[in-house]
C-alpha cells in the first residue's frame, strides 16, 4: 500500500471514513451518470484535508453525502464513529451537532441579522438565557474575524468576504469538532483570501478543529492544507502533502499542480 | 455523585470556591451558569477537575472573571488557552439593529417613511407607464424588428390557455351561486323570474370581467413580478441591458400584450361560464327550460352591457401587467424582496383593478349605458 493511498494504516484516529461510496444520478443505464464509484477516503483527526478535483467530478457531492443531503447509492460513512447511512432524524441530529458547515454562498438565513443567524443552531439544541446566547453570537462573531458592527446586519448588508466569515461564525456556533468548508475563498480577493485561510488554520489550532476543505485554490492548498485528497476517475486517487502527489504520475494531478498556476502558487 | 458545582463544606469548608468536574461544555452551560450566577462576588473557580471544555464553558468562566472578580485556579494549558480566546473575542456586539426613537416620535417617523414610500411607488409606477408606452411606441414604429412574437405567443399560452381550466371554473360555480342567493331573496316576491335578470347583467356588466381580473391578477401578476424579480437578482436583466437588448421590450411588452389580448376574451369565457351555470341552476331548480332563458337573457341585457364588461377588460389587463412588471423591476437585495413584491403586486393590481371599475361606473352610467 502507497503511503498516497486513500485509506489510512489501523490505528490511525479517523474523524471520517468513507468505504465503496457510490453516487449516481438519474435511471439505471446507459444515461446514467455516475459520480463516484467505489471510493474510499479517511479524514484525520486534527487535520486540514483539502479536496481538490476537476469540475464535475463530484466534490460537492462528496461532502453533501457525508453530511447527510445526499443518499448515496451504496457505500459506508462514518463520521465521528457513527454510521451516517441509513440513520433515523433524531439520532442524525446528536451528530449533527458536532459539525459545522460552510456553504459556498454563505447561505445565510436572509431574514435574519447576522447575530440572529449564529443564534438559530444555539436555540435549537439549548434552553440558554437571551444574555448567554447574545454573548456567545457576539464572541463567535468576533472569533470569525468580523467587526462588531456587522453582527446587527442583515446578509444583504455584507460584503461577499463577511458573508463567508458569517457563514463560518454560525458554522462554529456549537463548537464543533468536524468543519466542512465548501470553497471558502472562492469570490473572495487575494487579501481576503488570505486572511480567511489564516483565519481557518488559527481556529483549527486554537479549537482543536478537523477541516474538510473543498477548493480550488491553488494558495489556499499550500498555504493551509496538511493533506490533500485529489478526486478524478469517480474517486480518490490519492491523498497525501502536496510533496508525494508531485511524485505521483497521475497526468490530472501533474497538470494540475504543474501548470502555471500551481507553479506560481509553490513559488508563493 | 454530584461531581460538579456549587457544594459548601467540602475539603476546602469554603463557600467561595466554585468546583468544576467533568465537562464545562454548551450542554451544561445553563446550569452552569445559574450555579455561577448564584456564586457570591470574588468567588474561586477551581477548573482543575474538568476534562472536557469548549468555548461556550470558557466564556462563562471568563464572564465571572471579568463581571463578578472572580479568581481561576488549576486551569490546564488547553482550558487557559480557550480563556485567552474568549477574551480576545470580547467585543460588545448587537444582536438586532438599533431602533431610532421611542413611542409617538418613532410612530410618527414611520408613518412618515410609510407616506413618502408611498409617494415615490406612484411616482415609479407612473414612470414605469412613461417608459412602456415609449416602448410600444418603439415596437409599433419598427414591428418586423422590435416585434417579438415567440415571446408573446408564449405569454399568449400561459396567460390565458392556461387559465380556461381554473376561470371557467370558478365562473360556473359563482353562476350557481348567484342564481340560488337570488332565487331565494326573489322567490319572496314571487319574482323568481327576475333571477335570469339577475344572473345575466350583473354577469355580463360587472362580475364576469372583475372576478377574471383578481384572477389573472393572481395567477398571472404575480408571475410576472416573480419572473422579473428573479431575473433582477441574478442579475440576467443587467446581462440583457448590457448587450444592448431592452427589457422592457423584451420582457415587460410581451407581457403586457399578452394580458391585454387575453382579459378580454378570457372575460368573455366567464361571462359564458357563468351565464351557463346559473342557467343550469335555473333550469333544475326554478324549472326555467334552457330556451326559455336563453330567450329572455337577449330580452334582457341590452348590448351596452356587454361592451361595458368587454372594454373594460383590456384595461384591467394592462394595469394588471403594468404593477406585476413594475414591482418585479423593483428587486433589489435578497430572495425575501421576490416574496414581498410579488405580493405587493397581487395586492396593488387588485386594488387598482376595483378603483378603475368604480370608475368606469360612474363613467358608463353618466353616458347613458345603465
Amino acid at each position: 500500500m502507497s503511503d498516497t493511498s486513500p485509506i489510512l494504516p489501523e490505528g490511525a484516529k479517523v474523524v471520517i471514513c468513507i468505504r465503496g461510496l457510490r453516487n449516481a444520478f438519474g435511471e439505471e443505464g446507459e444515461q446514467q451518470q455516475v459520480i463516484h464509484d467505489k471510493l474510499d477516503l479517511d479524514v484525520k483527526r486534527g487535520e486540514i484535508l483539502g479536496v481538490v478535483g476537476g469540475s464535475g467530478t463530484g466534490k460537492s457531492v462528496l461532502m453533501r453525502s457525508i453530511i447527510g443531503l445526499q443518499t448515496p447509492e451504496d457505500g459506508e460513512i462514518e463520521v465521528l464513529g457513527e454510521n451516517m447511512i441509513g440513520r433515523e432524524e433524531d439520532e442524525a441530529k446528536n451528530i449533527r451537532r458536532r459539525w459545522g458547515i460552510l456553504f459556498q454562498n454563505g447561505a445565510l438565513f436572509s431574514t435574519l441579522t447576522v447575530a440572529e443567524n449564529v443564534e438559530v443552531p444555539l436555540r435549537e439544541y439549548f434552553h440558554l438565557s437571551p444574555t448567554l446566547m447574545d454573548e456567545i453570537a457576539g464572541y463567535k462573531i468576533a472569533m470569525a474575524g468580523l467587526p462588531a458592527d456587522a453582527a446587527p446586519k442583515f446578509p444583504s448588508e455584507l460584503s461577499g468576504g463577511m458573508v463567508k466569515r458569517a457563514g463560518l461564525a454560525r458554522a462554529l456556533a456549537l463548537d464543533p469538532e468536524l468543519l466542512f468548508l465548501d470553497e471558502p475563498t472562492a469570490g473572495l480577493d487575494p487579501i481576503a483570501a488570505q486572511n480567511f485561510d489564516e483565519l481557518i488554520l488559527s481556529l483549527r489550532d486554537k479549537l482543536d478543529l478537523t477541516v474538510f476543505l473543498i477548493t480550488h485554490d491553488l494558495d489556499t492548498l499550500y498555504a493551509i492544507c496538511d493533506r490533500v485528497a485529489v478526486l478524478a476517475d469517480k474517486k480518490v486517487v490519492a491523498v497525501g502533502t502536496i510533496e508525494q502527489l508531485l511524485a505521483l504520475d497521475h497526468p490530472w494531478i501533474q497538470e494540475y499542480f504543474n501548470g502555471p498556476r500551481g507553479r506560481a502558487a509553490a513559488a508563493a | 455523585m454530584a461531581t460538579r458545582g456549587y457544594r459548601k463544606g467540602d475539603e476546602h469548608s469554603d463557600e467561595r470556591i466554585y468546583r468544576c468536574v467533568g465537562s464545562l461544555t454548551i450542554s451544561r452551560a445553563a446550569t452552569t451558569e445559574r450555579e455561577i450566577e448564584l456564586m457570591p462576588d470574588g468567588m474561586t473557580i477551581d477548573l482543575s477537575g474538568v476534562n472536557k471544555m469548549d468555548t461556550v464553558g470558557a466564556w462563562l468562566v471568563y464572564r465571572a472573571t471579568r463581571d463578578r472578580g472572580a479568581r481561576v485556579e488549576g486551569a490546564s494549558p488547553e482550558a487557559e488557552g480557550l480563556l485567552e480566546q474568549v477574551r480576545q473575542a470580547d467585543v460588545p456586539v448587537r444582536v438586532t439593529p438599533e431602533e431610532e426613537g421611542t413611542g409617538f416620535k418613532r410612530g410618527v417617523s414611520e408613518l412618515g417613511e410609510y407616506v413618502v414610500e408611498a409617494g415615490q411607488i406612484l411616482f415609479g409606477l407612473l414612470n414605469f407607464f412613461g417608459a412602456t408606452l415609449i416602448g410600444f411606441w418603439q415596437v409599433f414604429k419598427r414591428p418586423q424588428q422590435r416585434f417579438r412574437m415567440n415571446a408573446v405567443v408564449t405569454r399568449f399560452d400561459l396567460v390565458g390557455v392556461r387559465a380556461l381550466g381554473i376561470i371557467g371554473l370558478m365562473s360556473f360555480l359563482i353562476g350557481i351561486v348567484i342564481g340560488q342567493q337570488g332565487a331565494v331573496q326573489l322567490r319572496a316576491f314571487g319574482a323568481e323570474i327576475y333571477t335570469i335578470n339577475l344572473i345575466g347583467r350583473i354577469t355580463v356588466r360587472e362580475l364576469g370581467t372583475l372576478m377574471t381580473a383578481i384572477m389573472v391578477a393572481g395567477r398571472s401578476g404575480s408571475a410576472f413580478a416573480a419572473q422579473l424579480g428573479t431575473m433582477k437578482l441574478t442579475e440576467e436583466i443587467d446581462a440583457m441591458r448590457t448587450i444592448g437588448v431592452s427589457p422592457t421590450e423584451a420582457l415587460v411588452i410581451p407581457r403586457m400584450m399578452s394580458a391585454i389580448v387575453m382579459m378580454p376574451l378570457l372575460s368573455f369565457y366567464a361571462m359564458i361560464m357563468t351565464i351557463l351555470g346559473g342557467g343550469i341552476y335555473c333550469w333544475i331548480d326554478l324549472e326555467i327550460p334552457p330556451l326559455t332563458f336563453v330567450q329572455r337573457l337577449q330580452e334582457v341585457i341590452p348590448i351596452t352591457d356587454v361592451w361595458v364588461g368587454l372594454i373594460k377588460a383590456p384595461v384591467f389587463g394592462f394595469v394588471i401587467a403594468l404593477v406585476g412588471c413594475f414591482q418585479g423591476m423593483l428587486v433589489e437585495g435578497d430572495a425575501e424582496q421576490v416574496g414581498l413584491r410579488t405580493t405587493n403586486a397581487v395586492v396593488q393590481a387588485i386594488f387598482l383593478v376595483i378603483v378603475i371599475d368604480a370608475v368606469f361606473a360612474v363613467f358608463f352610467s353618466s353616458i347613458g349605458w345603465i
